[in-house]
């Protein structure tokens, strides 16, 4: 049921070396550098968002993800969400307002997975990067690389997904769209959504807690994710798997790596979801074909290969 | 040395050749031996730690967790991030294996 969640807003994500890192998301991928901060941290996002930005790069000796935000519909929302948190059991920390430029105050949390996320009301609107919200053309000039159109969802590896599972759909409103289930029942795999896409955000079973398996952008076409090898093969960027179709989801995917080691992913298409749909299961048995389509094998470096 | 560095892998007993600016890593990679696992090739999940034993070598920025500096000054390394300067005898501990199911 949903509870005034709605979407991914953020995620600040650890690089070892900011300007490699900016090279990256904004010359091959395609985000747009809306800002940097007296903490050295650099603000970007993907032309089609409106808010200011969605992805936040902290220069740090370690990488990963610090956090991944959710906007919510307004204060009242985030209000009552932070007071459900708190009734569940949940420990909550404030973030003040401005802590991001021009992001409102944040309602930090840390889920069983080990994986810490925010709520958020209010962010600068700063309207689609290069279009008029008036008669707009059908994409803006200018871009770069990929041209990333949105920032889309994060994957994460952790421990107590049965736990993490009862935060995000009991208390913030989230449905179950795709599950994996091992030969005992057990969920390995938690595919969850706020929206009509097919994930908003994803739990793979691990036992160490709190791992970051890659950030994820939307493309348009086929033709999209073609053209992002191309460009991750004239940049000798790190390629981890694709161009190829998951099993889960649908989606049509490449992952490769950022300068720091940090997974990213481009994907067009994929399923869609309304809160009627029941959650499609995948079974451990069949764990390669979920995973990717057509090699249906798993790919030990995608499996285990985290930050 | 344009021809670049000699690196002999102590726990295979083969060596290829490291062009100068060229990782160790790459090195492997574009002559398809297979001495570590290869991870994200950026320094940060430390999948393809090697032990260098003799030799000097450049290091590019590692995550800290899978290459503290401690480790770092007595060899321990990601073949991924280090560029050598001269030849080099290196070790690649025995990898455990993966269980994909756990």
């Amino acid at each position: 049921m949903k509870k005034g969640v709605i979407r991914p807003g953020h995620v600040q994500i650890r690089v070892l070396d900011m300007d490699a890192a900016v090279k990256h998301y904004a010359d091959l991928m395609g985000l747009i550098e809306t800002d940097r901060d007296d903490q050295g941290r650099v603000y970007l996002k993907a032309w089609s968002e409106v808010d200011k930005f969605s992805v936040v790069l902290r220069e740090a000796d370690e990488p990963g993800c610090d956090f991944m935000g959710f906007k919510v519909l307004d204060e009242e929302v985030l209000v009552q969400l932070e007071k459900d948190l708190v009734d569940y059991g949940v420990e909550v920390e404030q973030v003040r307002a401005e802590e991001l430029k021009d992001c409102g105050r944040r309602v930090r949390f840390t889920v069983p997975s080990g994986h810490a996320f925010e709520l958020y009301a209010d962010k600068l609107y700063t309207g689609k990067w290069g279009l008029s919200s008036v008669n707009p053309e059908a994409w803006p000039r200018g871009l770069r690389g990929m041209k990333a159109v949105r920032f889309d969802h994060c994957l994460f590896y952790g421990p107590e997904l049965a736990a993490t599972y009862d935060v995000f759909v009991n208390v913030l409103g989230f449905d179950l769209v795709e599950q994996v289930l091992d030969p005992e029942g057990t969920r390995v795999a938690q595919f969850l959504t706020v929206s009509m896409k097919e994930h908003d955000v994803a739990f793979i079973h691990h036992e160490e807690k709190g791992k970051f398996h890659h950030a994820s952008f939307h493309l348009e076409t086929w033709d999209d994710v073609l053209r992002a090898a191309d460009l991750i093969t004239m940049t000798d960027t790190s390629i981890d798997i694709g161009p190829t179709r998951h099993g889960l989801t649908h989606g049509k995917t490449i992952y490769f790596f950022d300068p720091s080691g940090n997974r990213n992913e481009v994907f067009c298409g994929g399923d869609y979801f309304y809160p009627d749909h029941k959650p499609v299961t995948w079974k451990t048995e069949e764990l390669g074909k979920a995973i990717f389509y057509h090699d249906r094998v798993l790919n030990e470096r995608f499996m285990t290969v985290l930050t | 040395m344009g021809m670049g560095f000699h690196v002999f892998n102590r726990t295979t007993g083969g060596h290829f050749t490291c062009h100068e600016g060229q990782s160790v890593l790459k090195a492997m990679e574009q002559r398809g031996l297979k001495c570590v696992p290869v991870g994200c090739r950026g320094g940060g999940c430390g999948f393809c730690k090697i032990q260098v034993l003799e030799g000097h070598f450049e290091c590019g920025k590692m995550s800290k967790r899978h290459a503290p500096p401690e480790a770092v000054e007595k060899g321990e390394v990601l073949a991924c991030r280090i560029y050598p300067l001269t030849d080099l005898i290196i070790e690649c501990p025995p990898q455990p294996a993966v269980d994909f199911a756990s």
